[in-house]
């Protein structure tokens, strides 16, 4: 029990780094520690599946695009844009706001039933496997023309335009 | 294994609330307070991240197999959207020479 919050508060360090830290590269590697500690909450809901997923597709396939854009972008630390001091209070403020709204409005200080796994095997490969391609096989075929045309349509953009290219 | 998934058994629903609550007003503040374009992307990379966790924790709670499905779906959906996302910060970085959005403000240049 006291694993999940001490993960929990691991989580909530690292994304709050994630949006203070000045340097961009500092806020990707944040950002890839707080993926972890998903994983781990993956790991301790027993979804065995998705933690894998997780960390080959958010933290393997994602964040390292998200490294190559900066380096290819080469931003350095006088280029870095800063708002206001109000304009961040504001933010921050709006954003504490949300919070307090979504906790009161859901009840969330009260008690509640505890998360009990009464399937073991809900979240391995074999029962999903079996759920995915029994009554989501036209979603999952859908998505793989979603990955397609992303797919085309990154290449489009991020390719030079020969007429406009001096 | 199972010594691990035991230690979920006392945790209560809310508190997955709580915390994917939490963690999504984080990405918001994110959203609402930088300027470099990037990070903006990384914040709200964090609150689909959070309702994956909340979708997870839903699924076990219910004992049904959908929510970790939506989940896998919202991951290729990601994936989708991060490449074409950054697509575009790299053709705005070659036009402007910087990732500032308030460069982009009036949507023309």
């Amino acid at each position: 029990m006291s694993t999940f919050y001490f993960i929990a508060f691991l989580s909530i360090f690292f994304s709050i780094l994630v949006i203070t830290a000045k340097n961009p590269v500092h806020s990707i590697l944040y950002l890839i520690l707080t993926f972890f500690t998903f994983t781990v909450h993956y790991i301790l809901l027993n979804a065995q599946f998705l933690a894998v997923v997780n960390f080959i597709v958010y933290m393997g396939a994602i964040l390292v695009l998200f490294l190559y854009t900066l380096m290819l972008i080469n931003l350095n630390k006088e280029s870095e844009p800063v708002k206001p001091f109000m304009v961040k209070i504001a933010g921050v403020f709006g954003g504490g706001i949300l919070a307090v709204a979504l906790a009161s409005s859901l009840k969330l200080v009260a008690t509640s039933n505890p998360v009990i796994l009464k399937n073991p095997d809900l979240g391995l490969v074999k029962n999903l496997g079996k759920v995915l391609f029994n009554e989501f096989l036209l979603p999952f075929e859908v998505s793989s023309i979603l990955l397609l045309s992303a797919m085309v349509g990154a290449v489009l953009l991020a390719t030079k335009d020969p007429k406009t290219a001096s | 294994m199972d010594s691990l998934t035991n230690t979920i058994h006392a945790v209560p629903l809310n508190h997955y609330i709580l915390l994917s609550a939490i963690i999504f007003s984080i990405g918001v503040m994110g959203v609402l307070i930088r300027r470099n374009a990037i990070v903006i992307f990384m914040s709200v990379e964090l609150m689909l991240n959070a309702v994956n966790l909340l979708l997870t924790a839903f699924s076990v709670y219910r004992g049904d197999a959908s929510g970790q499905v939506f989940v896998f779906f919202i991951m290729a959906l990601a994936a989708a959207e991060v490449a074409v996302g950054l697509a575009i910060i790299v053709m705005i970085y070659r036009n402007t020479n910087s990732v500032d959005i308030n460069v982009l403000n009036r949507l023309k240049w």
